[in-house]
């Protein structure tokens, strides 16, 4: 792997920026591989880095059926928090806020992450005890999180409407510091570059139809583009296409794919420089480096996989950001696109074992996934390497839905991020 | 913008009259005290969730309030039909 490094942008600048190595190899696929990865969005990505880099598994590919992070990891609002009421959450999600730390200096690859805080504002009293609760919880799992009142918010925020007269007013928000956003594109290359550094195969345009199991354990995929490819073990690491994924291996999972739409607007000078979100007028919100203002909705209630929102979503989104940001009532937007998600009746992931012997699932991220992706790859590396849950996946077991062990992160997934 | 037919209404209306409620013809079970947790799981959570044709329910609730079943693509979004409670779909999958 060619090294980044300001030096090297130098050394490059002499020769017109036209040698730089490929980023990543496009390699003919092998007709056996130990691991096979279904699903090149950021999770399955960090999946086959840390496969190769910390459990010594280099015989892997990653199959795409579009191209790498076009997903739900190239359509997400970016938000990385790890902030959540439950301890077996909370410690995935702080896991994952840890990688993120040092994720640009260990992928070499600058993935911009932004350590600009996140709020979650509270609008009601219940909004106030529920946020209380959630700090409380927070902090016993040694995750920086603080209540905020309207005064401090106002100060953090000085564009956004904290008057009393607002039709919802702000009554005091939760604060994680080490919260932010990252750049998405640039979490799925640099994964799939330093992945591919250690022997990793990209096989992008490449689309599985079809599991193939034996006598209950499976044995390889099938391909539309290259036929049949065999694996040792299979990771199905594909969002909103779960269920569509279990359908081939013949079970069915406690998951329904839903639209969730964001939009940014033009780009203007540097307004906002943390993150907002609101449960209550749902809403979040926050500025890129760009100067545009990146928006996330709700998601469309129904099942839907066609990756485009409605537009009675969009209206209620921006009502909500122009109610807490009267400022931004002029602003135009630009573009608006949608993802598919794979909301899950708890709004936890599903990091587990099946019915199917070698056939694990790696899903049920929903609206909120992204801020997980290191820690979702690093733990599912894990289990894919020992063959059963690590520690930290353990309770995220698909057969929860079974013995009623649930994990209710309403509260603090409730706005799609 | 979905343009929904309401059996009982028997009227066309825009989306934002209505709720979807998920997947439809999931039946309670028969012997709800004898129910394994794994039946019992089953039918409170797992779910087809297609790619495709979709028999679903939905809630005319800024009109007459009544649920009625719907089968539409979750792909291309068409609607083939809306028909009662109780009633079986004409198109399937
Ligand atoms: C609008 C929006 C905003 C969001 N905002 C946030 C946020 O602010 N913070 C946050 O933490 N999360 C957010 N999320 C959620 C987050 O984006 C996802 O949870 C996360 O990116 C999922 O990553 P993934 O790698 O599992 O899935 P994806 O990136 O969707 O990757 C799955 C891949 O599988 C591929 N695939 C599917 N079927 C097949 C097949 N048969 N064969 C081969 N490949 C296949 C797909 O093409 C896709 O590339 C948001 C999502 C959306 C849509
Ligand atoms: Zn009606």
């Amino acid at each position: 792997m060619q090294k980044y490094s300001g030096f090297g942008l130098l050394k490059h600048a002499l020769s017109h920026h036209e040698n730089w190595q490929r980023v990543w190899r496009n390699p003919k696929p092998k007709p056996r591989y130990d691991v096979i990865i279904v699903g090149g969005g950021g999770h399955g990505l960090a999946t086959a880095y840390y496969l190769a880099s910390v459990h010594g598994i280099t015989n892997v590919a990653v199959l795409e059926k579009g191209y790498l992070g076009g997903g739900n990891t190239g359509r997400n609002t970016t938000i990385v928090r790890s902030n959540y009421l439950w301890d077996e959450s909370a410690h995935l999600y702080e896991h994952a806020l840890k990688l993120w730390e040092g994720l640009s200096q260990e992928l070499n690859y600058n993935v911009m992450f932004s350590q600009r805080g996140v709020l979650n504002l509270g609008h009601t009293l219940q909004d106030m005890r529920d946020i209380q609760r959630r700090v409380s919880a927070n902090r016993l799992n040694g995750i920086d999180s603080e209540v905020l009142d309207t005064q401090q918010v106002q100060e953090l925020v000085p564009v956004m409407d904290c008057s009393p007269n607002a039709r919802y007013p702000i009554l005091g928000s939760s604060w994680q510091p080490r919260a932010g956003v990252a750049r998405h594109d640039a979490v799925a290359w640099g994964y799939a570059r330093a992945a591919d550094a250690l022997g990793v195969d990209m096989l992008q345009q490449c689309e599985v139809t079809d599991l193939l199991v034996e006598d209950g354990t499976v044995t390889g995929v099938e391909t539309r583009q290259h036929g049949t490819i065999k694996a040792g073990k299979v990771g199905c690491v594909v969002a909103g296409n779960s269920g569509v994924l279990a359908k081939m291996a013949g079970f069915r999972l406690p998951i329904e794919s839903h639209p969730l739409q964001a939009l940014v607007s033009e780009p203007i000078k540097p307004v906002l420089d943390t993150v907002v979100m609101s449960n209550q007028v749902h809403g979040y919100i926050s500025q890129s480096d760009k100067g545009d203002l990146v928006i996330g909705a709700g998601i469309d209630g129904y099942n839907g996989y066609g990756q485009r929102g409605s537009y009675p979503t969009i209206e209620h989104t921006v009502q909500a950001i122009v109610e807490m940001f009267p400022i931004f009532s002029r602003v135009r937007m630009n573009r608006q696109w949608g993802g598919i998600v794979d909301t899950c009746p708890d709004a936890c992931p599903i990091i587990s074992a099946t019915p199917v012997e070698n056939l694990f699932f790696n899903c049920g991220w929903g609206t909120g996934g992204f801020k997980a992706t290191p820690g979702s790859g690093h733990v599912f590396a894990e289990t894919l390497a020992r063959g059963e849950a690590s520690e930290l996946a353990k309770p995220f077991s698909m057969f929860r839905f079974h013995d009623g062990a649930l994990i209710d992160e309403h509260g603090a997934a409730g706005v799609a991020h | 913008m979905f343009y929904i037919y309401c059996p009982y209404c028997e009227e066309y209306r825009e989306e934002e009259e209505f709720h979807p409620k998920g997947e439809a013809h999931i039946a309670r079970p028969e012997d709800p005290d004898n129910c394994t947790d794994e039946e019992w799981g089953d039918y409170l959570f797992f779910r087809k969730n297609p790619r495709g044709v979709h028999h679903e329910l939905w809630v005319h609730a800024a009109g007459c309030r009544k649920f009625f079943n719907v089968t539409r693509d979750t792909q291309s979004y068409r609607i083939y039909e809306s028909y009662k409670i109780g009633e079986q779909p004409s198109v399937s999958a």
